[in-house]
């Protein structure tokens, strides 16, 4: 099923323009915008190295990109030139701007020495500054959904995948970020892991969150997005509303993608 | 064997078991405190400063500990009677005392031996953990706090444990900077009796019970440590 984007205009939450990253002489990404309204689910699609991570991660500045605009709620991340990329010149912007954009990585990337619930009141009370109650309410309301409330004592290595992704997710909703990044979350999970994992996003989805998801999973691309961007050698091949770029390609590259993957 | 000068000498025995214990405690303290930077600086550069810090390992790693410990107190020590006005100065009760020597070289020991280790632990930490603590907005210094030191200590707390136990073990050297710590004791025993055997067997059984201590300490540290699944 397709969802709609909501009717009324809330302007852009998160806009990309023209973004390009090289690394040395190889450039990954050659000018790729995109942008984002509220409760827009935006999945980028393509081949592996066609830069599609490479994208997110600059996204949340844990990459530089080379030049380019990002903008979250019309406010744009402050640059200066460095050697060999753009500098951010304002620090505190960066951790406030990465304080908004909840990240969710391919490897989870959870805090092992800390138990499932410490990992999700982190980042609140360190860097939101929230007293511990409420951190913990807001933590037992998002362990609930995520199906992890009982294993909120647990660590991290005595979970599996499924959960500890899940877990990842409980701890970058626990900020309350404006968007979602999801960077491929289920390509390092075992197969019968994956359904709960996306079961979750799904939810995050329906609820009218803004996300911005690379992923291989194309039937769930096509179900929970309201736009798909195929991505190929550093460059936007095809963009627009799942049924068209599923059914109707325009590009004949993005059509032999997405039939080979199926 | 005869142990009838034993309860003459146990209160002595308990003063430098004292004197050894303040000794292993402090150094280990102010050692930490320094191989921490030590270890960090060497992961995160500046460069100059990584060499500094590598260079210092590789002294302290390289060279006996006996030489480094007379070197501070015959060396260094013997330089400030020299200074004019020094004798009569408030520092002089401490620049007196072998003792502050004494911390000065196994601290710097305890730096240069846990420094390259702290190097090893801080590169060992999965760079995923730090990434997703930058996504998060965390500031360099709470990553610091928060994420990479706890887990680089996590990562070689029992690599440490084996460590400050043999610094105990090299505590014994101070006495040939006249500080009568346990063994120094024993040596005093040896003097006054001309017993040889007992009083080493006693003192090596104080530190036999010591070390002991401390890896009853360490494992509950240690015990508390989340380990790996499978």
């Amino acid at each position: 099923m397709e969802r709609k984007k909501p009717s009324k205009n809330y302007g852009k939450t998160l806009e990309v323009n023209e973004l390009h990253k090289s690394y040395g002489e190889l450039e990954v990404l050659k000018g790729v915008s995109l942008s984002a309204q509220e409760g827009d689910v935006v999945t980028m699609i393509g081949a592996s190295g066609s830069g599609k991570s490479t994208f997110l991660r600059c996204v949340n500045l844990l990459e530089l990109p080379t030049a380019g605009e990002i903008k979250l709620k019309g406010e744009a991340v402050e640059f200066k030139n460095g050697k060999e990329h753009l500098v951010p010149s304002n620090k505190r912007q960066v951790e406030r701007f990465r304080s908004h954009l909840g990240m969710v990585f391919q490897g989870f990337n959870l805090w092992q020495h800390m138990t499932v619930m410490q990992n999700v009141i982190e980042g609140p009370i360190q860097v939101l500054k929230k007293p511990k109650a409420e951190a913990l309410e807001l933590a037992e309301k998002i362990l609930n959904r995520v199906g992890l409330w009982d294993k909120r004592n647990e660590y991290p290595a005595f979970m599996s995948g499924g959960q500890q992704q899940r877990a990842a997710i409980a701890r970058a909703l626990a900020m309350e970020p404006s968007v979602m990044l999801f960077d491929e979350p289920t390509s390092a999970l075992d197969p019968e892991l994956v359904g709960e994992v996306l079961k979750v996003i799904q939810s995050l989805a329906e609820e009218g969150r803004t996300m911005i998801m690379v992923t291989h999973e194309m039937k769930f691309a096509r179900d929970v997005s309201t736009e798909v961007i195929y991505l190929h050698e550093g460059i936007i091949e095809e963009q627009g509303p799942p049924s068209q770029v599923f059914n109707n390609p325009k590009s004949d590259r993005c059509k032999q993608f997405v039939q080979s993957v199926h | 064997m005869e142990w009838y000068w034993l309860p003459e000498y146990l209160p002595r025995f308990a003063e430098g078991l004292w004197l050894t214990i303040q000794l292993l405690v402090i150094s280990i303290i102010i050692g930490m405190s320094l191989a921490i930077p030590i270890g960090l600086v060497q992961v995160t550069g500046p460069r100059p400063l990584a060499w500094l810090a590598k260079g210092f390992c590789t002294i302290v790693r390289g060279t006996p500990l006996l030489i480094q410990l007379w070197l501070i107190y015959y060396g260094v020590g013997s330089l400030f009677p020299s200074i004019p006005g020094i004798r009569e100065s408030f520092l002089w009760p401490i620049l007196r005392d072998a003792f502050p020597y004494a911390i000065l070289a196994f601290s710097i020991s305890v730096a240069g031996y846990e420094g390259e280790i702290m190097r090893g632990a801080f590169r060992g930490v999965p760079k995923g953990e730090l990434e997703a603590a930058r996504a998060i907005g965390m500031t360099p210094f709470q990553i610091l706090r928060r994420v990479w030191l706890p887990r680089a200590l996590q990562n070689v707390f029992p690599t440490l444990t084996g460590e400050f136990i043999l610094t105990l073990k090299a505590t014994p050297l101070a006495a040939t900077i006249t500080i009568y710590e346990a063994f120094g004791i024993s040596s005093i025993v040896r003097q006054e009796t001309y017993r040889i055997y007992e009083p080493l067997l006693f003192v090596a059984f104080l530190y036999l019970c010591l070390a002991a201590i401390m890896i009853l300490i360490f494992r509950y540290f240690e015990n508390k440590i989340p380990k790996r699944a499978s």
